[in-house]
């Protein structure tokens, strides 16, 4: 799964995605969804996805872009989005230092500028192990960044979402990010940029109402929870239960909301085409 | 008079607060209701449509709560669904085609998080609604005249100018969610208020709102003609000093003024405030 990397930066990457995803090769971790005992090894080199069942365990989002970038290209943006505390809310500052130890990531949203079998765009993506993925002031920095290089450079601009919405913690800064970043990558898209979307799980709350609905291109990977509201909530709100499959990847995509669903393996050469068929960032 | 931000959040939620129905009705002239989405439904919780603001046609919307139990069923409590923010953005896009200012009125508890709603889109509707708002290249005022709940309020409120009435609140959450989502305890709302700093003081200084006007004492319901002067008064002002610029700057100033939000604050850990 991980490809031949033959800068030293990207070998670094290489390695801490190994390291994230083979903890012990041979320790068993059964899969949440059918059971089978499979080894971390069979996970690593099946990127993290079951392979008997197909279930896709959740990835972090250095691992995710080593997967999706030619080997090389890649270049980190905005690395200084650090977060902030607007709330001085207890106990926040801790957890984010220890979240940043466990993790090596700044905040929960990693931006680079690389290439796709040759194809330059400008990636993200979120982690969700950074406070499940939650958009505060530095997440929304870094997806407004992403998509003010793609329209610089005149590049298509590639999200991968995972979040479970805007982050609690930074309250009202929080929310404005919601319009900080739709607003980016309206922007960038009325200049006759591609932005191509990509879903998973779970993508909720106030990433879903905000950048992560307005691709021009809607993917998302099989089984993906997304949706406005959690399904707790809803259930509490209607007093019913909802039904298997609610607000699942393919629920979306027989409700009109997706172009395509994307098992794990296929993204390169799915969105190797989708960068094809928009040559020169999609600009005539 | 200081009230703690837990009764500020009473006070915003006070069902004798004038509506949006209320502002139209004294501040506008010639109103004519704009309904439907265009493609399956009315939502009553989203009022809009065209109407005159010292005699200058302007387009209006605003969140409807309802003031008796049958206008609460019709509006749903003020909790739109994704057609209301559908019917919402394409009352905009008519204003940007006119060339009419665009006046909102907010004040909803958040969208609704119901079955139907995600079905129906929820989010995309939310999303492109503020996509769309921030782009608007005719002036825009929001005014949070009571609940700005979450990405439900924003999507009226992505505007050039963000006013707020003094005992309004605006959030990420309400504080029962924030609460429970936090500390696993909605009964700790009273706390959250404390902590969120949701009051138009703390939102005036931290530049998400641009001004704050001021209610009467004890709140706005009691003193309906107060509010509705200071509201006009504080339009006038806005509209006067956004005429000056043209659609690019309008576009401009509002993107550079939501980008700024939470950009320049000190990185977590270090003392603040």
């Amino acid at each position: 799964m991980i490809p031949f990397f033959t800068s030293r930066r990207d070998r670094l990457l290489a390695y801490r995605a190994m390291r994230e995803g083979t903890p012990a090769a041979v320790r068993r971790r059964a899969c949440p969804a059918c059971g089978a005992e499979n080894t971390a090894l069979d996970w690593s080199r099946n990127g993290q996805v079951c392979p008997r069942c197909g279930h896709h365990l959740p990835i972090g989002a250095y691992y995710r872009l080593s997967m999706l970038l030619d080997p090389g290209s890649f270049q980190e943006l905005g690395k200084k989005a650090g977060p902030a505390d607007p709330l001085a809310f207890p106990g926040y500052p801790e957890k984010l230092r220890t979240l940043e130890k466990a993790t090596g990531l700044a905040d929960a949203a990693v931006a680079a500028q690389g290439r796709l079998e040759g194809h330059g765009a400008v990636f993200a993506a979120l982690d969700s192990r950074f406070l499940m993925g939650s958009m505060g002031t530095a997440v929304g920095e870094t997806i407004t960044l992403a998509a003010e290089r793609a329209a610089r450079r005149k590049l298509p601009l590639v999200i991968f979402s995972a979040s479970g919405g805007a982050r609690m913690q930074e309250g009202i800064f929080s929310l404005m990010q919601m319009a900080k970043t739709a607003a980016a990558v309206r922007r960038f898209q009325d200049g006759g940029g591609l932005f191509v979307s990509c879903l998973t799980h779970p993508t909720t709350g106030g990433v879903t109402a905000s950048f992560a609905s307005l691709g021009d291109i809607m993917l998302a990977e099989p089984g993906a929870l997304i949706g406005f509201a959690g399904p707790r909530v809803i259930e509490q709100t209607i007093g019913e239960t909802l039904p298997e499959g609610f607000q699942r990847a393919e629920f979306l995509l027989e409700h009109g909301f997706l172009d395509q669903i994307v098992p794990r393996s296929r993204w390169r050469s799915v969105l190797a085409q989708i960068l094809s068929l928009h040559e020169r960032g999609g600009r005539p | 008079m200081r009230y703690t931000a837990e009764e500020q959040v009473r006070l915003a939620r006070d069902p004798g607060r004038p509506g949006a129905a209320d502002y139209i009705g004294a501040l506008f002239t010639d109103f004519f209701e704009q309904r439907g989405d265009r493609q399956c439904r009315e939502d009553g919780s989203i009022l809009g449509g065209i109407a005159r603001f010292h005699g200058r046609p302007v387009t209006v919307l605003g969140h409807r709560k309802g003031r008796d139990l049958q206008e609460n069923l019709t509006a749903n409590f003020g909790m739109p669904g994704p057609e209301g923010y559908r019917k919402a953005q394409r009352i905009m896009a008519q204003a940007e085609k006119f060339r009419r200012p665009v006046i909102t009125f907010v004040d909803t508890p958040g969208a609704y998080p119901g079955k139907e709603a995600e079905e129906r889109g929820q989010g995309e509707a939310i999303a492109q609604c503020i996509a769309h708002m921030s782009a608007l290249t005719v002036p825009t005022v929001a005014v949070i005249t009571g609940e700005g709940g979450s990405g439900g309020a924003l999507a009226l409120a992505v505007a050039n100018r963000v006013l707020m009435l003094e005992h309004a609140v605006y959030s990420v959450l309400s504080p029962e969610g924030f609460a429970s989502i936090l500390w696993k305890d909605a009964a700790r709302s009273g706390e959250a208020c404390e902590v969120m700093k949701l009051t138009a003081r703390d939102l005036y200084q931290g530049g998400i709102v641009q001004r704050v006007l001021r209610e009467p004492e004890g709140g706005a319901h009691r003193d309906w003609a107060a509010v509705f002067a200071a509201v006009d008064a504080a339009l006038t002002r806005e509209l006067e000093a956004l005429d000056k610029l043209g659609g690019k700057a309008l576009a401009q100033q509002r993107y550079q003024m939501f980008r700024a939000m939470g950009q320049n604050l000190p990185p977590a850990g270090e003392e603040v405030l």
